[in-house]
């Protein structure tokens, strides 16, 4: 319970209508038009360009996830698998059928089709297990989904080589909007009673299932637009990067995707898109050092977890650690005990 | 026929070794709920110390594996007095995160201080060549991996059962507050209990880097199957952990033998969710129910 007590209540009351959405939906115009203006006049160069891209597919996947993991509090560690899902799917029809614009949103949307639909089916049997069992089963079958695609079928999904060539479909705009639509699905989830069902099923599931919520169905609903935005990050992803291999979705892409939640919070949105940010940002300056970027993750991973931040994002709990307040409070403390 | 005995031979021997890994999955486990993902990789260092030994110190397989056992027992202590014990109390999910990352943090550690290449440990390190016994031959690793096995699991049946310490690990893992309250040192227990799934890891990590080859990453894969295989027999009993060592790393080897050697860990990681659906107390596991 220690543990969520962050939790901010703020948001949880509102009944949500457009008049909420409106200013996040202006902040995303102006973050829109922004950036839309620094690439045109060139201080974000294509090259740039591709990591803002990454960013947006990147917080596409960590809401998902958020929404599993943090919001619902089921620990899924096979989310890269669903991803895969989905770029397999949007990179065959695109290579295989057409490459026109309607295709391409039909591409991506059955991506995240797909991926929903294995979702639901593998969330049945699975999340009635729980905690840790969960995340070695979800770990498993994440591998298990990986290694049929890399072996099934040579001539249809190329095996270990994977797919080449694949259009570069994926946008600025198309990637930017696809973001925003999972944005604000998930916060207004969040605000519905179902979005409560589920933040009290992390909570206690006996307490829950004993004040009428149907724990099964809040678990697999949050699984599958969970797993729907995973696969929709994963047609994303097949469309920036023009070629797709197995081994690009597997354990470390899961764990990559949790390190973002985690670091944003587990159970906070905003948090989610900052940390997505921050990570990001360390990946390209540590682009050459890829060990050493791994052993910063793992620490701070470690850090995170011990000092119990919860559902504060990292930074804004170590400012709270270190700010001048809570020495004060830490000082007058110490002294009444003397 | 003669293949399939050799299939077998194969099976058990790597059985073995997954048998070795699940000890510590499962011992931490029954004590304190947790699925120590860092065991895998406490594997893949007494892996590397063991190669350290045999290949710029020049000894021989034994004095290798028990330096090898001492220096992995310190780590898992230092382990779990540096990042399991202050979140004893917290959500399971907490410790879990934290688990995954320590596993990372001794891998790319790894890697980063010797590089991320393949080593492989000078030949006759371990093993003595081929016996040949009534038409088959067979390679004497495995049979020594089998063996070495045997004892350990006698020793660790014995201490578990016979000694002090054996008896505060089992007291503390079936409940906790009252071990305490009788005056069972339950850090102390806890501490034990990583010590010696840890020295088990490091005399598997060894033999399987003797048998196969090593890098940074490779304790990941025995490690996840260990935990099938603790998983599958029932996680947090020792006999448990034997029976689903072999019989994983029977099934394993009969199906990358007679079906295909690309679906092995699929076929793995489908036991696992299989057992966890169907029957998650594992094979001799007993079952827990869960009160409100």
């Amino acid at each position: 319970m220690k543990f969520f007590d962050f939790f901010k209540k703020k948001d949880e009351s509102k009944i949500s209508g457009l008049s909420d959405n409106l200013p996040t939906l202006l902040i995303f115009v102006a973050a829109y038009i922004i950036i839309k203006l620094l690439i045109v006049v060139g201080i974000i160069s294509p090259f740039y360009e591709t990591v803002v891209l990454k960013l947006c597919i990147d917080i596409i996947l960590g809401l998902g996830l958020n929404l599993i993991t943090g919001i619902t509090g089921q620990f899924s560690l096979g989310h890269a698998g669903f991803m895969a899902i989905g770029a397999y799917t949007s990179a065959l029809m695109t290579l295989r059928i057409s490459s026109s614009p309607v295709m391409i949103i039909l591409a991506v949307i059955l991506g995240g089709v797909l991926s929903g639909f294995l979702g639901f089916l593998i969330g049945i049997p699975t999340l009635r297990l729980r905690g840790d069992y969960l995340a070695i089963a979800t770990l498993g079958l994440g591998e298990i989904i990986k290694i049929v695609i890399q072996n099934v079928d040579q001539t249809i999904l190329g095996g270990a080589a994977g797919l080449s060539s694949i259009p570069l479909y994926s946008s600025f705009e198309f990637c930017f909007i696809c973001m925003v639509i999972c944005y604000f699905v998930i916060t207004n989830v969040l605000k519905s009673s179902f979005g409560r069902a589920c933040i009290s099923v992390r909570e206690d599931e006996i307490a829950s299932e004993s004040m009428g919520v149907n724990v099964t169905k809040a678990k697999i609903l949050a699984f599958i637009i969970g797993t729907f935005f995973a696969g929709v990050a994963g047609a994303l992803y097949s469309g920036y990067v023009g070629v797709i291999q197995p081994k690009n979705f597997g354990f470390m892409k899961s764990i990559d995707i949790l390190m973002i939640v985690v670091l944003g919070g587990l159970g906070n949105i905003n948090g989610t898109i900052i940390a997505a940010f921050v990570l990001n940002i360390v990946s390209f300056a540590l682009q050459d050092f890829a060990e050493l970027r791994m052993v910063l993750y793992s620490l701070l991973l470690i850090a995170i977890m011990l000092i119990k931040s919860g559902e504060t994002p990292f930074f804004v709990k170590l400012r709270e650690m270190f700010s001048i307040e809570n020495m004060k409070k830490k000082l007058n403390s110490r002294k009444a005990e003397e | 026929m003669e293949q399939f005995i050799q299939q077998i031979i194969n099976g058990i021997s790597i059985g073995s070794i997954y048998a070795l890994i699940a000890l510590g999955y499962t011992m931490v486990y029954g004590i304190i709920n947790l699925i120590n993902f860092a065991h895998g990789d406490i594997l893949m260092v007494g892996g590397y110390i063991g190669f350290f030994c045999a290949y710029t110190l020049g000894i021989g397989f034994i004095p290798a594996t028990l330096i090898a056992m001492v220096v992995c027992a310190l780590l898992g202590v230092v382990i779990e007095k540096v990042a399991y014990r202050p979140l004893r109390n917290a959500p399971r999910i907490t410790l879990l995160i934290t688990a995954i990352g320590v596993s990372f943090l001794l891998e790319y550690a790894m890697m980063y201080f010797v590089g991320p290449d393949v080593k492989t440990y000078p030949s006759g390190f371990f093993g003595f060549g081929y016996i040949s016994l009534g038409g088959l031959s067979i390679s004497s690793d495995k049979l020594m991996v089998t063996f070495i096995t045997l004892i350990l699991m006698v020793a660790l049946q014995f201490l578990i059962s016979k000694t002090k310490i054996g008896k505060s690990m089992r007291a503390v893992s079936s409940d906790p507050d009252a071990a305490q309250l009788m005056g069972v040192s339950v850090d102390k227990a806890i501490s034990f209990t990583f010590l010696i799934g840890s020295a088990l890891a490091a005399v598997a990590g060894v033999m399987y880097g003797a048998m196969f080859t090593i890098n940074p990453l490779s304790g990941m894969t025995p490690g996840l199957k260990a935990f099938i295989a603790a998983v599958f027999g029932g996680i947090g009993s020792i006999p448990g952990a034997i029976v689903g060592g072999v019989s994983l790393g029977l099934i394993e080897t009969l199906v990358s033998g007679y079906l295909s050697s690309a679906y092995k860990d699929a076929v793995a990681f489908a036991i696992l969710i299989i057992i966890l659906i169907v029957k998650p107390s594992g094979l001799l596991g007993k079952n827990r129910k869960e009160k409100v």
